[in-house]
């Protein structure tokens, strides 16, 4: 078993959450509770309110399902919504059209495989996110995910910060490629050695998207890691203290790194961490070593670094061979390799799967993955332990329920939010404009030629899309009743990471996706060898792609 | 004066304040007048009379807004019989680092006594992190709180209450 299990504490924490739920939801159906007493309290559990129906957010700790739950969360969708769920930006599960009434049966139901809804919303720690590559990439000093299962429970109903000033995010990398955008978090934590080799983080704060997008300065270079959960106390209790609650558009922590000052808010940290009884609040080794068993090593075969069946199929097969190209990354055993599901094929919408999707997948998991599937920020499935052997019949299998599309990273691999189509605070949608964007790069070919690009889209200036840090960012916004979008350039979330820089004034839907064949032209006609597009756009700036784009405008 | 329901030996009950706010502009009511004498002032009053009470035998109590320093307060806190640190909305948090403060970092032994916004929905959060007395606004009789505290029959994290964290369970 290469999962954390969870044990009774565990389970029983999740049943003891659902059953005061389901009392919460009764009180409110016989009326005892109006909705506005009983909007904070279904917000503790992950419900919205939404345009048309209630959503229901499931955490996805760290990214890290297990073909059991992914089972779980196909039956949710069949029996309780509309046969279909949404992978979100933070790794987690939405089901758009959700019967109050239905709620506390899904919650138990979840409860049985170990899933929840707990701090998917609210002014607490939310669900934190790594690298999904976890556990499975050569690339990595050390596996993040026992961090992050410490993480989880030390920040589950924890009594000091769960009425933060906003929302909290966390996210873990352990690799020097960055697949969790760890700057554009709350708190980046990036696991590395000191000189000595001793195990510690690099602590980035006060990253964010939203109206004000930010990266995170590092406060500290190398924390050990031993100490880690009593430095986020340190840094929660300080936010928790000073960060502003007089506007909701200020009060994120990134507010008040930047008015204090990173150097100052680190050094009220240290201040904080050093008078701390730490010892209190750290995991003792044993705990740490529970914990990361549990996450185990799995029963590897040995096997030869190249497999016969799988290169005579790359020969005779060219889809196969362009998906093992595309979608596929190195893993660090011999004989196994990181299979990438993209739940982008173009004109489906980004993020969704179906409940037989999820089972399919399920299944893949359980025969050919270690019974493990993780979640991607960029809204993408992973089956991070597949035999060299296997990826045909893996290919197949995805082929046949239509999630086989060969374009991780691609220009048809876009990032967004569920927008005006179902998000009440969304100024546009966003939906249309990635299918419509995706259908245009629909030809494999052509996507590949252009090679790497990152679109993001948000339907509001919430940010969910991560827009801020695509190298094409595409944002929604409002004029006088009509859905115009902002087009922005250069982002990153990644080691490199970088805000996007605003192209000029918004334009209306039916341009958009004209506006990014022109700005690929561009690309195009300039880049040099090797060069992503961000690379161009970096090396020759903004100013060509605004005269292509604006060129023609009225 | 709303009830008032304080943790006795591990038990919430309903119980006698002992105690009456008193506002800023109000004098100090004179001893026998309140059933013990005690007075819950603001920490600025506090810093102007609460020494001359003090020494004249009485019990006093300090309100401590949210955005007020408990720090400014550790000299005096062993002669203080009562925190209570305030709610003004229960969405403000503030209160909860106050009196995790009081109790990790200063050894404060007197009572943490909630005021303000204060309802059940908060009484797991406030009794982990140190209050043992609450004016709740919503009604709530003491075996109502006591099973909103205990919603949980295990927790993840030390804290002021000593339940033992889910790790120290699992080493037993």
């Amino acid at each position: 078993m290469s999962l954390y299990q969870y044990d009774t504490i565990d389970t029983q924490m999740l049943e003891d959450r659902a059953a005061e739920f389901r009392g919460q939801v009764a009180r409110r159906l016989s009326g005892e509770l109006t909705e506005d007493q009983f909007k904070p309290l279904r917000l503790m559990n992950g419900l919205y309110l939404q345009l048309h129906a209630y959503m229901l957010r499931v955490a996805i700790p760290y990214g890290t399902l297990s073909g059991a739950q992914l089972h779980t969360l196909a039956d949710v969708s069949r029996r309780f919504d509309k046969g279909y769920g949404h992978f979100t930006t933070r790794t987690n599960i939405q089901f758009h059209w959700i019967k109050l009434g239905d709620t506390p049966d899904i919650l138990d139901e979840m409860a049985k495989v170990g899933l929840h809804a707990i701090q998917t919303s609210g002014n607490c720690i939310r669900n934190t996110t790594t690298d999904p590559y976890a556990g499975a990439t050569a690339e990595e000093l050390d596996d993040p995910r026992p961090w992050c299962e410490a993480i989880r429970q030390w920040s589950t109903f924890h009594p000091e910060f769960t009425y933060l000033p906003r929302k909290f995010k966390i996210a873990v990398t352990a690799s020097a490629k960055d697949r969790t955008a760890a700057r554009a978090h709350d708190i980046g934590l990036k696991l590395r050695r000191n000189r000595d080799g001793e195990l510690g983080f690099e602590v980035m704060v006060g990253g964010g998207m939203g109206r004000t997008p930010h990266l995170g300065p590092t406060i500290r270079e190398h924390l050990p890691a031993r100490h880690l959960l009593s430095y986020l106390a340190a840094i929660l209790r300080v936010y928790n203290r000073l960060g502003r609650r007089d506007n909701i558009y200020k009060a994120r922590i990134k507010i008040l790194v930047t008015s204090l000052g990173a150097e100052e808010f680190g050094r009220q940290v240290e201040a904080e961490w050093a008078a701390m009884d730490k010892a209190a609040v750290d995991l003792p080794d044993e705990e740490l070593a529970r914990i990361r068993g549990a996450f185990g090593l799995i029963d590897f075969e040995t096997l030869p670094a190249t497999s016969v069946a799988f290169e005579a199929r790359k020969t005779a097969d060219l889809a196969f061979a362009r998906f093992a190209r595309n979608n596929t990354a190195p893993h660090k055993t011999p004989g196994y390799v990181i299979v990438n599901i993209a739940l982008k094929t173009p004109g489906e919408v980004p993020g969704d799967c179906s409940a037989d999707q999820m089972d399919a997948i399920a299944d893949l998991a359980s025969r050919y993955s270690f019974d493990d599937v993780r979640v991607t920020h960029a809204q993408n499935l992973v089956l991070p332990h597949v035999k060299l052997d296997d990826l045909g019949a893996v290919f197949d299998t995805l082929s046949a329920i239509g999630l086989a599309a060969p374009n991780l990273d691609l220009i048809s691999d876009i990032i967004a939010c569920p927008g005006l189509d179902y998000c009440a605070l969304a100024n546009a949608r966003a939906i249309p404009i990635a299918q419509h964007i995706a259908e245009r790069f629909a030809e494999p070919d052509r996507a590949e030629q252009i090679g790497e690009l990152k679109i993001k889209i948000s339907g509001c200036i919430n940010a969910c899309g991560h827009h801020h840090v695509g190298h094409i960012g595409i944002l929604g916004v409002d004029k006088k009743g009509e859905e115009f979008y902002q087009i922005s350039l250069g982002g990153s979330g990644a080691e490199d990471a970088s805000i996007s820089s605003i192209l000029g004034p918004a334009l209306p839907a039916p341009r958009v996706t004209e506006a990014v064949e022109t700005l690929v032209e561009t690309y195009l006609g300039a880049r040099k060898d090797g060069e992503r597009f961000l690379d161009t756009y970096r090396r020759i700036g903004a100013a060509p792609f605004k005269e292509a784009v604006y060129a023609d405008a009225d | 004066m709303p009830t008032l329901i304080r943790i006795e030996d591990g038990q919430c009950v309903e119980a006698e304040s002992g105690f009456i706010h008193v506002a800023d502009d109000e004098a100090i009511p004179t001893e026998h007048r309140s059933n013990l004498g005690g007075v819950i002032l603001s920490l600025a009053r506090f810093l102007t009379d609460g020494a001359a009470l003090l020494d004249d035998g009485r019990s006093v109590g300090v309100r401590i807004e949210p955005a007020e320093r408990v720090e400014d307060l550790a000299y005096d806190l062993p002669r203080i019989a009562l925190i209570a640190p305030a709610f003004p909305k229960f969405r403000d948090g503030r209160a909860y680092s106050t009196a995790a403060l009081l109790r990790e970092r200063y050894g404060y032994r007197g009572e943490i006594r909630a005021v303000g916004d204060v309802a059940r929905e908060q009484a797991y959060e406030m009794v982990r992190c140190g209050f043992t007395a609450f004016e709740p606004i919503d009604g709530s009789t003491p075996e109502q709180w006591a099973r909103a505290a205990h919603i949980f029959r295990h927790v993840y994290q030390a804290a002021a209450d000593d339940r033992p964290a889910a790790y120290v369970e699992r080493s037993r």
